[in-house]
């Protein structure tokens, strides 16, 4: 036992939880932090917005799959940090957010930059932690990582008071911790299992449908052998997007209000749908009672909560998805001889849809359109780069146009949403893997509202590719207008300011503005070379719209295929 | 650990009453960690007590809510993922012992009136708290019905003030909360 304060013990609480880096920005009430971060190995990411550090956080999370850290000083800093907070949490991704706070004595008395950040924060935070004596720090630091990382991951506050950041005690760093009233279920009940395994091998027409549990319990090999020894059709929610490589044989793609056109068809189609780490959100199935009505619906999840929560199922496996598959294949007979002949009609229906679509869906013509742009970006981009978007069209246009190849290597905010995530996400998602190029495909309006953290790519040479399809609007907004409200255009046009090449060269970035497919095909190789941050301003038209589209409210069979 | 023992998930759709006896950490912020879970999630509470329990650093809390199955079994699942709470037993009238008390003061100028009140509080099996030349103060002990059904019957004196504490419960006989 030795003597430190509060601050030193979070810098070796850290160290042993193996952090490598940290994004913050500090304040009056973090001062004690940072001063301990002089001392400490872990590499520090000086942001210019603490949102674009709680971002950065979640980005390093998804990628490194481990929890991400950021750091903020009391009040502003603080709720600076709310959005990627609650980004964080809608999606899933266990990120430790440590904020100062005022001294124990201040609290309650409205001191400067104080804000109760853990009452503001309860609804989208799995747990909160403020330590009212600095030898609590060490095992609050353990469970937080305990609680973030376990189970269904999530956003844990760890908010230290500035009297106990300073304060020196003896303290203790306990190996094992016990939570008791949190306990993960991980494996699941063999008999619901055996329900599953049953009305599995019982249909003629399964389906898959694997969401983002199966990214965060890294069960990419055991969904592939899955759907291959039965030879499913796999789709994807769009947090999924990615779970399943999507040049292959039995891969739809994404459904939803802009899913692939063949994979919103052939899911209606189905008389068994396997739910894989996925929440049957509003945005994935459009309506809750039309979507699997009548079939089988089985659900797997690791979160008690989810089931029955949009959907009424018929099998619940509730465990680890990776564990519950594993175990769900071990029950397939081995000599199982799936009547061949019904399976050759279902997944001849995938064929005949796809045709069916690549026929019936026209390309809006121009030089230079999203699908083009992207389709390019998958044929130079190695299978295993980094993909992260920003959120409106340029998101959905990724949805669509840009298919995930290496498992695992995409992601976006897929259920808060938030314009402004894709940038500083990608920074984060280089930190956690310099090796490999990161791409955030981004809209003008989403990346307008994060593009400080050019400063952040730059300076600390965590280089990655903006590639800014950029139309000169918030686009998704706009075609909401043009679709339903008339063409009636209400704040949406962001015209051409900035210049987003002149910007980026300001912060030292590199900058190309392409005119032709061929341009952006020498500007992508360059970028993917290069040590330093780049941006590829891409002009598109701004009527270019994303289709399919299922509207708000309708259900899978109302989609839209074109305008 | 399953957290939640009682399963009293049928498949009937009605709204009805129902109690949760929820053990917590007993620390500062639980209980605003669960009424912010009700409100977030548009669940309902109709009370709310919190007492410590046998074991000094767990609290009782005893929630009543009405709802119908569906909905109250989404409203435990979600009880049951925050982290303070440890467990959770779905009560009803048949499995449990509740009770409520209520302080109901009463316009009674007239002395018949205040002895007609006191037949009734006796009757309730009540206690008189506080007389004085115009008001009565009436303490009843029991379930909510019984109390509500002792309001309506001296409603027409005319109420002045309630306090209820709202419901406490215990499962009945051996169910131990095994902690």
């Amino acid at each position: 036992m030795s003597e430190m304060s509060g601050a030193a013990a979070l810098m070796a609480a850290l160290e042993k939880e193996k952090v490598d880096y940290i994004f913050g920005l500090p304040g009056g009430a973090n001062l004690p932090i940072y001063d301990a971060l002089v001392d400490s190995k872990i590499r520090h990411i000086l942001v210019r917005h603490e949102q674009s550090a709680a971002h950065m956080a979640d980005g390093y999370a998804r990628i490194k799959r481990k929890a991400g850290v950021c750091f903020a000083t009391s009040g502003p800093g603080a709720t600076n940090l709310v959005t990627g907070i609650a980004t964080a949490y809608a999606d899933s991704s266990p990120i430790i957010a440590v904020t100062g706070q005022v001294a124990l004595p201040m609290i309650g008395k409205d001191a400067f930059q104080e804000t109760d950040i853990i009452g503001v924060t309860n609804p989208v935070t799995k747990y909160a932690f403020q330590p009212r004596v600095a030898s609590e720090i060490p095992e609050m630091v353990k469970k937080s990582f305990y609680i973030a990382e376990s189970g269904r991951p999530g956003p844990v506050l760890i908010d230290i008071p500035k009297d106990v950041q300073q304060q020196v005690t003896k303290m203790e760093f306990p190996e094992y911790i016990k939570v008791r009233g949190y306990n993960p279920i991980v494996d699941a009940d063999l008999s619901e299992i055996n329900k599953a395994c049953e009305m599995i091998l019982k249909a003629e027409k399964p389906m898959i449908m694997a969401g983002g549990g199966v990214i965060l319990s890294g069960a990419f090999s055991e969904l592939q052998a899955l759907a291959e020894l039965l030879s499913i059709p796999v789709v994807t929610t769009f947090k999924g997007k990615g779970a399943f490589p999507e040049n292959h044989p039995l891969a739809l793609g994404p459904i939803g209000m802009h899913g692939h056109a063949e994979a919103n068809k052939m899911v209606q189609e189905a008389d068994c749908i396997l739910a894989i780490g996925a929440r049957f959100s509003d945005r994935t199935v459009g309506r809750f009672d039309e979507f699997g009505k009548d079939i089988n619906v089985i659900h797997f999840d690791v979160d008690p909560a989810e089931i029955g929560k949009n959907k009424s199922v018929n099998a619940a496996v509730i465990g680890d998805v990776k564990s519950s598959l594993r175990s769900l294949i071990k029950l397939i007979p081995k000599n199982l001889r799936t009547n061949e002949e019904i399976s050759k009609l279902w997944l001849g229906r995938k064929r005949e849809l796809v045709n069916y679509y690549e026929d019936s869906i026209k390309d809006y013509s121009r030089e230079i359109t999203a699908k083009k742009a992207l389709k390019k970006l998958r044929e130079i981009l190695p299978a295993d780069g980094i993909v992260t978007t920003e959120v409106g069209q340029c998101q959905m246009w990724a949805s669509l146009h840009f298919d995930v190849i290496s498992p695992g290597t995409f992601f976006s905010s897929t259920g808060l949403g938030t314009m402004g995530f894709g940038f500083p996400a990608s920074i984060g998602a280089k930190a956690a893997r310099n090796d490999i190029p990161v791409v955030d495909i981004a809209g003008d309006g989403s990346f307008s509202m994060t593009e400080n953290s050019l400063a952040v790519s730059v300076l600390e040479k965590l280089p990655v590719i903006v590639f800014l399809l950029n139309n000169q609007m918030l686009g998704m907004v706009a075609q909401w207008q043009r679709t339903f409200y008339n063409r009636r255009y209400s704040g949406v046009h962001q015209k051409n300011c900035p210049d987003y090449c002149k910007l980026a060269e300001s912060y030292g970035a590199q900058a190309h503005r392409v005119g032709s497919m061929d341009e952006l095909e020498k500007s992508l190789k360059v970028a993917i070379k290069s040590d330093i941050a780049t941006v590829i301003d891409i002009p598109i038209d701004p009527d270019e719209d994303v289709y399919p589209f299922v509207a708000p409210g309708t259900g899978l069979k109302d989609m839209i295929i074109g305008a | 650990m399953q957290k939640n023992k009682i399963s009293i998930f049928d498949d009937d759709n009605e709204n009805k009453m129902y109690i949760l006896s929820v053990i917590v950490e007993n620390k500062p912020g639980v209980l605003f960690r669960i009424t912010n879970l009700f409100r977030s999630r548009n669940f309902n509470i109709e009370s709310i007590t919190v007492g410590i329990t046998e074991k000094p650093d767990l609290s009782r809390m005893t929630i009543t809510t009405v709802s119908d199955v569906k909905t109250l079994e989404q409203l435990v699942k979600q009880l049951q993922k925050l982290i303070d709470v440890i467990q959770i037993n779905v009560l009803n009238k048949e499995n449990a012992v509740y009770r409520e008390l209520a302080l109901i003061k009463m316009n009674a100028k007239d002395p018949t009136t205040r002895i007609e009140i006191a037949n009734f509080a006796t009757i309730y099996r009540g206690n008189i708290m506080d007389i004085s030349n115009e008001t009565i103060t009436v303490e009843i002990i029991g379930t909510p019905d019984k109390i509500d059904a002792f309001k309506n019957l001296v409603s027409s004196y005319g109420i002045i003030q309630v306090a209820r504490t709202g419901v406490s419960a215990l499962p009945r006989g051996a169910v131990n909360d095994d902690l």
